[in-house]
Order: C-alpha cells, then sequence, then structure tokens
C-alpha cells in the first residue's frame, strides 16, 4: 500500500523532474512572446497563441505533439497540408481594398521592388551553408508576409517553420522600427517632401470585380506553384468587391481568418521544442530574416528613387518602403515619416496602392522561387 | 482671411472636433477622417475661429472637398 502511495505520489511530480534546460529555456521564451503581444502588443492575435503554444509543447511529458498529440492533430490538419496559410488569404484578400492600386497602376513596380531582398537573402543564405531548399524559405522571410512564410516553411522546410514565422512575424511588428532609419538614410529632405495628387480618376465596380479574377489567371499561368495563395488571396477580394456573397464575405473576414489563426498560432509555437529550436541555426534564421526585411527595404526605397528621377520629382521615393508586404503598416510608416518632414504631405492612399503591390509581389516572388524549385526537380 | 481646410484624401469624417463658433490654435486637431481603415488626424494650418463646418460624422468625403472654413 506505502509503495503504491509512493509510486502515485511520485508520477505527480514525475514532469517537473523531467524538466530540461532546453524546455526552462523555451518555456522562457514562450512567456516572452506572450509578453510582447499582451504587454506591448506586438501582432498579439499571433504572438499569444504562439507563445502559449510553445509553453505547452515544452511541458515535460505533455504528449501534446506526439501522435494524437493536440497540437499535433492541428498541426498535421493545417500547417503539413498548407491549409492554414491558405485559408488566412481568403481572409487577408476579403479585408484588401486594391483601389488605390488600381488607380494608379505603376505603383505596382514598386511591390515587385520591393521583394529582391528575398533573392539576396537566398543566396547569402546558401553562402552560409544552408541547402536550397532552407536557403529558399529563410529568404521568404524578407517578403514580410506571414502566411508566405509559413506556406514555403511547410512545404519544404518544415524542420524551420517554428524559427521562420517567429522572424516572420516578430519582424513584421517591428516594421515600425526598422524601416523609418533606412528610408532617413537613403533619401534627401527634398525627396521626402514630394506631394503627390490624388488621380481624379474613379475605378468602376466592373475592374475591381475583374481585377481579382484577371490577376490570378495571369500571374498562376506565369507561376503555378503560387496559385493556391494567389488564389486563396484573389478569391476573397473578389467575393468582397462582387458585393453578392456578403455572407461568406463576412465569414471570410471574421470566423475563418479568427479560427485559423488560433490554430495556426499554437500549432507554430508547438514547432518551438526546446532541443529543436534552440540552436545556432535559429540565430542565424532570425539574423538572416532581419536582414531580408531590411535589404527588401533598400531595394524598394532605392526603386523609388529611380521612378522619382523618371517621373520627373513626382513620385516619393519613400513609397518603396511599402513595397514590402506588411499591409497596412509598412503605408502606414510611409504616411507617418513623409508627415514627419511635412505636416501636410498625406502619402497614404499611394503608400496603399504599394503596399497592396507588394502583397501580389511577395506572393509572386514564393510562386516564382517554388516554380524554380519544382522546375530543378526539388520541389 | 478666411481659411478653408481641404480633404488631403478621400475618406469619410470620423470625427469632428469643433464647432461653428470655436476658437482654434494652429496645430489644433479639427477633423479626424477615416480612409483605408486608419484614422487620420487634420490640424487647422492657422489660430481663428471655425466660421462654417460643412460636414458632419459619418459623410463621405472627395479629395479637395473643404471641410470647414476658418477665419
Amino acid at each position: 500500500m506505502e509503495s503504491m502511495i509512493l509510486s502515485a505520489l511520485s508520477s505527480l511530480v514525475m514532469g517537473l523532474s523531467a524538466l530540461t534546460i532546453e524546455g526552462v529555456v523555451m518555456m522562457a521564451v514562450g512567456c516572452m512572446l506572450l509578453w510582447l503581444g499582451i504587454q506591448k502588443g506586438y501582432e498579439p492575435l499571433l504572438l499569444l497563441p504562439i507563445g502559449f503554444g510553445a509553453v505547452m509543447v515544452n511541458i515535460p511529458m505533455s504528449g501534446v505533439m506526439e501522435e494524437h498529440g493536440l497540437l499535433r492533430f492541428f498541426y498535421d490538419f493545417g500547417v503539413i497540408t498548407e491549409v492554414f496559410p491558405c485559408l488566412i488569404f481568403i481572409g487577408i484578400g476579403a479585408m484588401t481594398d486594391f483601389t488605390p492600386l488600381l488607380e494608379n497602376p505603376k505603383i505596382l513596380l514598386l511591390g515587385a521592388a520591393g521583394q529582391f531582398g528575398i533573392f539576396i537573402t537566398l543566396l547569402v543564405a546558401l553562402g552560409l551553408g544552408f541547402n536550397l531548399l532552407d536557403a529558399a524559405t529563410i529568404g521568404i522571410i524578407g517578403a514580410c508576409d506571414g502566411p508566405t512564410s509559413i506556406y514555403v516553411a511547410s512545404k519544404y522546410a518544415p524542420h524551420l517553420l517554428g524559427a521562420v514565422s517567429v522572424a516572420a512575424y516578430s519582424y513584421m511588428s517591428l516594421v515600425p522600427l526598422l524601416q523609418p532609419p533606412i528610408m532617413k538614410l537613403l533619401t534627401t529632405e527634398k525627396e521626402r517632401k514630394i506631394r503627390m495628387p490624388y488621380p481624379k480618376k474613379s475605378v468602376s465596380k466592373s475592374l475591381k470585380i475583374l481585377f481579382p479574377i484577371g490577376v490570378t489567371i495571369l500571374t498562376c499561368l506565369i507561376a503555378p506553384m503560387g496559385t493556391p495563395l494567389m488564389g486563396m488571396l484573389m478569391l476573397g477580394n473578389l467575393m468582397k468587391e462582387s458585393g453578392v456573397v456578403s455572407r461568406l464575405t463576412g465569414a471570410a473576414e471574421n470566423e475563418i481568418p479568427n479560427i485559423v489563426t488560433l490554430l495556426l498560432g499554437l500549432s507554430i509555437g508547438a514547432t518551438m521544442e526546446g532541443a529543436a529550436f534552440l540552436k545556432a541555426q535559429t540565430l542565424i534564421i532570425l539574423a538572416l530574416g532581419l536582414g531580408a526585411i531590411c535589404l527588401d527595404t533598400v531595394t524598394g526605397v532605392l526603386f523609388g528613387k529611380i521612378m522619382c528621377v523618371l517621373s520627373g520629382g513626382k513620385i516619393n521615393p519613400l513609397l518603396g518602403a511599402a513595397g514590402i508586404s506588411a499591409y497596412p503598416m509598412a503605408a502606414r510608416v510611409v504616411m507617418t515619416e513623409g508627415r514627419r518632414y511635412d505636416r501636410n504631405n498625406w502619402l497614404l492612399m499611394h503608400a496603399m496602392g504599394a503596399n497592396t503591390g507588394g502583397q501580389i509581389g511577395s506572393i509572386m516572388a514564393a510562386a516564382i522561387m517554388l516554380s524554380v524549385l519544382k522546375g530543378m526537380g526539388l520541389g | 482671411m478666411a481659411t478653408s481646410i481641404e480633404a488631403p484624401m478621400p475618406g469619410k469624417v470620423w470625427e469632428l472636433t469643433v464647432q461653428e463658433g470655436q476658437t482654434v490654435k494652429e496645430g489644433d486637431v479639427v477633423v479626424v477622417l477615416e480612409a483605408m481603415k486608419m484614422e487620420n488626424a487634420i490640424e487647422s494650418p492657422v489660430a481663428g475661429v471655425v466660421q462654417k463646418v460643412n460636414f458632419k460624422k459619418g459623410d463621405a468625403v472627395d479629395e479637395g472637398a473643404v471641410l470647414l472654413v476658418i477665419g
């Protein structure tokens, strides 16, 4: 009887006795993510479930990521199958207004220029010894687009998913801190003060409906591997612009992204198991991701300067910083920086145009990368 | 001399922080305009008295529309 009681009591402290240093460190990391989300307001919708998932998975003997474990079920169902990031894109599409881009289509070029950092980072990662699939996954952090990063990581480098996702979402929330110094460094005060009038032409409803259909067909024919992401983004947008499926649009804006964000966040957190996450490689990935986002800003602003010259000084080069995908944060940064030097400089709508162009650009960059890798027999 | 404050972009009047007859200082926020789901505080470029308010809360405005006049 005594031995039964002792064995029952010892089973109560088994979890405690099985704690490892790595597990404790990762629980602290999880708590730090919770603190950033709750206290600092950095991407709380993502960092809160990610942080909690990281705490849960590092509790010894919890079994949450073992076969039939709860978080394993979410991970296998939505991440391995790439379903979650695609569903998130339906929501993004339903919440995105492409009108500023349609009013001023040449701004789409800034969305393309804002993706060069991805490819530079890929080359740097290759130089550091990562294999091609891992390097492509790391480079995609530069898209500053969480779902796209998760999609590529789950397809080609699931072992990097935790680090890549945390980097993508952390840096996305740091865009207001990362971009302004680069923007200031690369532009003159005169350039930053360039005012841009709004185009007087209005965009017809027909064009807004045809746009998502046309973009899907055109871009997916060029880079078919991007069809799941681009298709879902544009489907969400078509539902919103058509105005005929308000119930579905409502679900795409609210219920679907809310549920998927919760399960996706928990699944990502669940990949942050101590032994797998606490490696020098993770730190290198975080550093490369940071570099990628900064490089995107650099290439975007430099291309903005080229467009400024070609347009005879009519385009404010700050808009180039909105060419990354962090929507609408990057556009907000551009407007704030423009107003810092001229209180009456309102760049918001133009920046939104570049920012939505950046969304399309980041998916295209990922799709081209995926298609090229498939062409090389690696996909 | 009267100064017109125009909408710097198309949007919706989110908040009117002044009313006709009110005295404002240069830099006071007079209107908050909602555009692309962002609230944009528009400040008075001059000190004076609000002579006319042309829109009410919730109204849609085009770029260049005169929101209010300060004299």
